[in-house]
């Protein structure tokens, strides 16, 4: 491809946010009609530099040019005017407004000064189906699962007619299927001449779309590679500073490990378990040390189960039994009470308290758990904080930074903290490894092992079917709202799996 | 996935479609609740009182809550996104003083209207720049606007002063009459022209969209490239502007200007616009709403009114209970959203 000039150029840019210099002289440039893939771990930099470039932050000091001018963005609305369309890290749409006028909001065709509703959805429902995406632009956002969210944010964002499309994490919570599309339509601009910027922590993703590369490391550049001339294992060395060697031993413990014996009763189990609209009557049993892994394409009813077992919907149909003891979970509170605890995937909304300290976020369970009037001791609190910051590499190590301020993945690492801090009986982690770099997801992985080993009982949901295959027991299949399958995890492959959640043929050879 | 498409969206499909929405949509729940509890209010009114649920009595509802009308819908405005307006009263107090101290002077009604509306806008502005630029919580914000529109009331005068200025004379005894005995002033077409502006306003306009989406999430809506912080800026002046136009249509109503006038009354415009189904925390609510609201309570103040005996400070009491019944009813709402 030959190179004319990149449409955007950032030479030498600095950032600082009180006690962290979060860009320190990086360079960046994207052409028009390339995928430009920015990496690094969590907190190295990647959204704060799609801050700088859109005027979200001011820097402080650098120059950015778009097309050969110079440009200081005042905000996001500005770099829409200057074609610069953004989708950044988080969902950052309106619940409380309609799927269709979040997707047109501020763009809204109009008549003699006044928005022309009609056009407007009916242009959101052409947007809507340029992503294959069948939901009523009608309906309210807020009704809908994160994936579609998602999905809806970046159905805005390929509206305008931008030079330059900036996706942040787009694929955090998307199933392979609506990668597919996101990548279809992403070709397709491309084609147009626009240029992409793309984050993402999946390297298959990042190889299958990016024509270039730029490695961030602690808010410094490393460097800018073309896809095809780099290797997976020195990209990920050049993203973590070293050789990264967990994900294989990992692989061979779990599974020798099979629980379920007959005789044994479940920690928990379910019988015929339902609520009308958001999921079948289902049966379902986890046993004491076992992780069930939980597949399923979006919209299958995967978080619809996990958060009526865990007290947060109620169901309208079946029984639950924890331990034995028949008895429904009514709320989240009495369900933490008897061991179930849930960790939402959508850490923005249901998740991390923004406005507390790493500290008082990893303690909140705990302290819950205990009663407020038994405060936990500062000293128990500093021990827990270090040791999972240590553990899962949060980032900046400091347990008096506002939540607010760390990176998305680190986010992710406080809210798993939390859960995992208080080590229920059964634990349901939804998307746990969401928006999680390499390296601290074989973390996330092996503790997740350790637990079990010790007799906690987890529910795995995730949309990366790898992930699933490699620490679960068990692994059932959810699809279109009901159980397909429940099958022991003995080398299936990714293959069989996609197999079964594509067509929900059980395969019967599974007890 | 088995959701519906979209619908076609032409002619009577779209109207069908849009009434179908009105009554499934969980927004729109507690404005209906409030239609109905109006007409629960009116039956019980009826019930007691031979010709209550009559048309004198309910345009006189209209012809006594004019200004509170327009009080409401700017407070609407702010309520939306999130913010609350404390100094609405004291300004309607303060425009009472500036209109009847002027028009003593002798300037003309031509030139005291219009000042008003711009003192009481630049009065909003302010109020809008404090809460935008220095990051001032709106209730204190609005709470010092409402002290100095208080204290600037004293400056004018201790004392009530008397309107006498011709042109609102005749605007205080202009009937316009509809027929049957039946009659309005003109501050009701005034209130009324207000609240269809305002509709058109929030649900026609990108300016009204970007209200709606501060209070859905400010930080979004600055993401999305919205003016978040131009709208945040005008909703108070919106505000300012419905507090001197209410302070006029109250001069036309009692034709003096006095210094305690309006106390409290910003308590009830929030009232109306929070029984009407507006959420506190902003992003939900209707215009309309807030003018049932506003003729909700002014229905229970004419039960009192007929009741004769009762103190009207029932009026209060009753209110109270109306908001609290309302306010957890919006929990339950937004509870059951998520
Ligand atoms: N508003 C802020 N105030 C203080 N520190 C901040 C702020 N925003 C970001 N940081 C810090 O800047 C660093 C870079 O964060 P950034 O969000 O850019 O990381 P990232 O590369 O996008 O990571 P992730 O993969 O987790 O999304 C982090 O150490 C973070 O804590
Ligand atoms: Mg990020």
């Amino acid at each position: 491809m030959s190179e004319p000039v990149p449409v955007v150029e950032m030479t030498n840019i600095s950032i600082s946010f009180p006690g962290v210099k979060a860009l320190d002289q990086v360079s960046f440039r994207m052409f028009p009609g390339e995928v430009h893939s920015l990496m690094g771990e969590n907190g190295a930099g990647k959204s704060t530099l799609i801050k700088a470039l859109t005027g979200v932050y001011s820097v402080d000091s650098g120059i950015m040019t778009l097309s050969g001018s110079r440009v200081a963005f005042t905000g996001p609305a500005q770099a829409q005017e200057f074609g610069i369309s953004t989708v950044y890290q988080e969902v950052n749409l309106l619940t409380n407004l309609s799927v269709g006028e979040n997707i047109m909001l501020g763009r809204e065709p109009r008549r003699f000064g006044l928005i022309d509703w009609r056009a407007t959805r009916i242009r959101a429902a052409e947007l809507l189906t340029r992503l294959h995406l069948d939901i009523d632009p009608n309906s309210l956002l807020g009704s809908h699962s994160l994936a579609i969210q998602q999905l809806v944010a970046i159905a805005r964002a390929i509206d305008v007619q931008a030079k330059v499309l900036i996706l942040d994490e787009p694929t955090s919570s998307l199933d392979a299927d609506e990668v597919a599309e996101l990548f279809r339509v992403i070709r397709s601009l491309k084609d147009e001449g626009v240029a992409i910027l793309f984050v993402s922590h999946f390297l298959d993703q990042v190889y299958e779309i990016a024509d270039r590369l730029t490695v961030l490391r602690n808010g410094s550049l490393v460097g800018e590679y073309l896809t095809d001339e780099i290797l997976r294992i020195d990209l990920v060395q050049k993203m973590i500073g070293k050789e990264l060697t967990l994900l294989d031993d990992l692989e061979k413990k779990t599974h020798d490990s099979t629980s379920g014996d007959d005789g044994e009763t479940p920690f928990l189990q379910a019988i015929g378990l339902g609520k009308k609209g958001a999921i079948e009557p289902i049966d379902l049993k986890v046993y004491e040390g076992e992780v069930v892994g939980m597949a399923g394409l979006l919209g299958s009813g995967r978080t619809e189960l996990a958060r009526i077992i865990s007290g947060i919907d109620r169901p309208d149909s079946g029984s639950l039994s924890i331990n034995g003891k028949p008895g429904r979970l009514r709320t989240p509170r009495a369900a933490l009470s008897r061991g179930v605890a849930y960790s939402s995937e959508n850490r923005k909304a249901e998740g991390v308290v923004e406005e507390l300290t790493v500290r008082d976020n990893i303690a909140l369970a705990l302290q819950a758990d205990r009663g407020w009037f038994r405060r936990i001791p500062k000293r128990r609190q500093d021990e827990l904080t270090a040791s999972y910051i240590q553990a899962l590499g949060i980032r900046p190590p400091n347990p008096d930074a506002l939540v607010k301020n760390l990176s998305g993945g680190n986010q992710q690492k406080v809210l798993l903290a939390r859960w995992l801090a208080i080590a229920p009986r059964l634990l349901i982690l939804d998307e746990p490894t969401r928006g999680i770099d390499v390296g601290a997801k074989a973390e996330i992985q092996k503790l997740v092992v350790n637990l079990a080993e010790n007799g906690m009982s987890v529910i795995f949901i995730s949309a990366e079917l790898e992930e699933v295959l490699r620490l679960s027991h068990r692994i059932v299949i959810m699809r279109d709202r009901t159980m397909v399958a429940d099958i022991q995890n003995d080398d299936i492959s990714v293959e069989s799996l996609l197999a079964i959640i594509a067509d929900g043929s059980i395969l019967e050879d599974a007890s | 996935m088995s959701v519906a498409p979209f619908p076609p969206a032409t002619g009577a499909g779209r109207v069908l479609g849009g009434i179908r929405d009105v009554f499934t949509s969980p927004k729109y729940g507690p404005v209906l609740v409030t239609f109905l509890l109006l007409i629960v209010v009116f039956a019980v009114g009826g019930s007691r009182y031979r010709g209550f649920v009559s048309g004198p009595v309910i345009l006189n509802l209209f012809v006594d809550n004019a200004y509170l009308i327009v009080l409401a819908v700017g407070m609407t405005f702010v309520i939306l996104t999130g913010g609350i307006d404390l100094s609405v009263g004291a300004v309607v107090a303060m425009s009472t003083m500036i209109a009847a101290s002027l028009l003593q002077a002798g300037w003309s009604a031509g030139v005291v209207i219009p000042l008003i509306l711009v003192v009481t806008s630049v009065l909003g502005l302010l109020v809008g720049l404090m809460v935008q630029v220095f990051k001032i919580q709106s209730f204190i914000a609005t709470l010092a606007a409402m002290f100095l529109a208080r204290g600037l009331c004293y400056v004018i005068s201790k004392d009530s002063i008397s309107i006498t200025d011709p042109f609102f004379v005749a605007l205080a005894q202009t009937k316009i009459p509809l027929g049957d005995r039946m009659s309005i002033t003109p501050s009701v077409v005034i209130a009324i022209a207000l609240v269809l502006v305002a509709m058109v306003v929030l649900h026609y306009t990108r300016l009204g969209r970007t209200v709606y989406a501060i209070g859905g999430s400010e930080q979004s809506g600055m993401l999305m490239g919205l003016p978040v912080a131009r709208t945040n800026v005008l909703v108070y002046v919106i505000s300012g502007f419905c507090s001197g136009l209410a302070g006029v249509l109250f001069t036309f109503y009692t034709l003096s200007g006095y210094s305690l006038t309006a106390v409290g009354t910003e308590l009830d415009a929030i009232a109306a616009v929070v029984i009407g189904g507006t959420l506190l925390t902003g992003g939900y609510g209707f215009v309309l709403g807030s003018v049932l609201g506003v003729l909700v309570l002014g229905t229970i103040q004419t039960i009192i009114t007929f009741e004769g005996t009762l103190s009207s400070w029932w009026t209060r009491i009753f209110i109270g209970v109306l908001l609290l019944v309302f306010i957890i009813l919006q929990k339950i709402l937004t509870a059951r959203r998520r």
